[in-house]
């Protein structure tokens, strides 16, 4: 048995350590946003996060997660409202929307550590979430946009 | 006669330096054996370090640039990963969100050990690109090594677990060119003997 939690959920789960974690969230908690690409670390679609890291959840072991709190795209806002979110919404940033979950807990890590992202920074976060469909230039932008609404928000 | 006897000798000793060094458990080594200076002796010992060092398994985390290499032909790591400031990568692209406490199972996986990471950006230790003689003096300069003494030189080569990771790199990854316990043999042959630099002609 396994404790994880799971945007604020505790779940105790029967389940092999060595079990991907994207496959105890998505099968065993019926978590779907989070999103299977390529399975071996190179898209960042199952992108989650482990205790504020935006870990790849399709090579990260279900026993490393034991004890720890993952937030997943689901538990990311309380009502799809993290500036992101929003930020996504008006700049209408997906095509298909398969890599855009994992897009967004990326960058959620990206405007934590640097409110303020330059498109440099925003290259160095983001490069390890590929979009099939190339809507690099909205992420881009839905990231400036999200920094500025963060940045009113606190000044409000 | 008298060759044979000296040359009996000094195989002995590296023996018994090798034998003795076997047994140490893995832990801080203080002190290191010293034999008489020999810069010809040392400096061949080194070279066969610097093979190892520069080999893809040690050389793609001691890179000239920001960004980690990978494969055997050293190229530079996919993704734009960056260094970081603690070596362990920038915002989302941390080391070990993709790169686990071990080896992710199957080829093109992400390899891992609990320490995976670069060098720090204040101690970079590059090693791409020097020549022996550089990375000789480089190796021993504590400004440089990230402070280490000879005695830490020695057990960072021989015991540290991410160096140990080179002969345990997972499926499809060739291995440094000599094994471990040879090639801490040889460091310590190079510093017992002197920690000769090669020559600036040496290649
Ligand atoms: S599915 Fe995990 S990185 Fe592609
Ligand atoms: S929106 Fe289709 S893969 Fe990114």
């Amino acid at each position: 048995m396994i404790t994880i939690t799971v945007n604020s959920q505790r779940h105790d789960i029967d389940v092999d350590p060595n079990m991907p974690l994207l496959w105890a969230i998505r099968d065993i908690l019926g978590l779907t946003g989070t999103k299977f690409g390529c399975g071996a670390a190179q898209c960042g679609a199952c992108t989650v996060h482990l205790n504020g890291e935006a870990v790849r959840s399709c090579v990260t072991k279900t026993g490393r997660a034991a004890g720890q709190n993952i937030v997943t795209i689901e538990g990311l806002s309380s009502g799809n409202n993290h500036p992101l979110q929003l930020a996504w919404n008006e700049m209408n940033v997906p095509q298909c929307g398969y890599c855009q979950s994992g897009q967004i807990m990326s960058a959620v890590v990206l405007l934590r550590e640097n409110p303020n992202p330059t498109d440099q920074d925003i290259d160095d976060a983001m490069s390890g979430n590929i979009c099939r469909c190339g809507t690099y230039q909205r992420i881009r932008a839905a990231i400036h946009k999200a920094a500025a609404m963060q940045a009113e928000g606190a000044k409000s | 006669m008298k060759k044979l006897i000296i040359i009996t000798g000094i195989v002995l000793i590296a023996g018994m330096i090798t034998l003795s060094f076997r047994e140490l458990p893995a832990t801080k080594e203080s002190s290191f054996a010293t034999l008489p200076k020999d810069s010809i002796g040392s400096v061949k010992a080194y070279m066969s370090v610097y093979k190892v060092l520069m080999s893809a398994r040690c050389m793609n985390c001691h890179p000239s640039g920001n960004a980690p290499l990978q494969g055997d032909d050293n190229h530079i790591h996919t993704m734009n990963v960056q260094r970081g400031v603690d070596g362990k990568g920038v915002y989302s692209m941390r080391c070990n969100n993709c790169h686990q406490a071990e080896n992710t199972a199957g080829p093109h996986m992400p390899p891992g050990n609990p320490k995976w990471g670069l060098p720090p950006a204040h101690m970079r230790m590059v090693f791409q690109g020097r020549t022996p003689r550089q990375l000789a003096l480089q190796l021993l300069d504590p400004k440089q090594n990230g402070g280490r003494t000879k005695a830490q030189l020695i057990d960072h080569m021989a015991n540290d677990e991410l160096v140990g990771w080179a002969w345990h790199p997972g499926e499809g990854r060739t291995l440094p060119p000599m094994s471990r316990l040879a090639f801490a043999t040889q460091v310590r042959l190079w510093i017992a003997k002197g920690a000769y630099a090669p020559s600036a002609k040496a290649k």
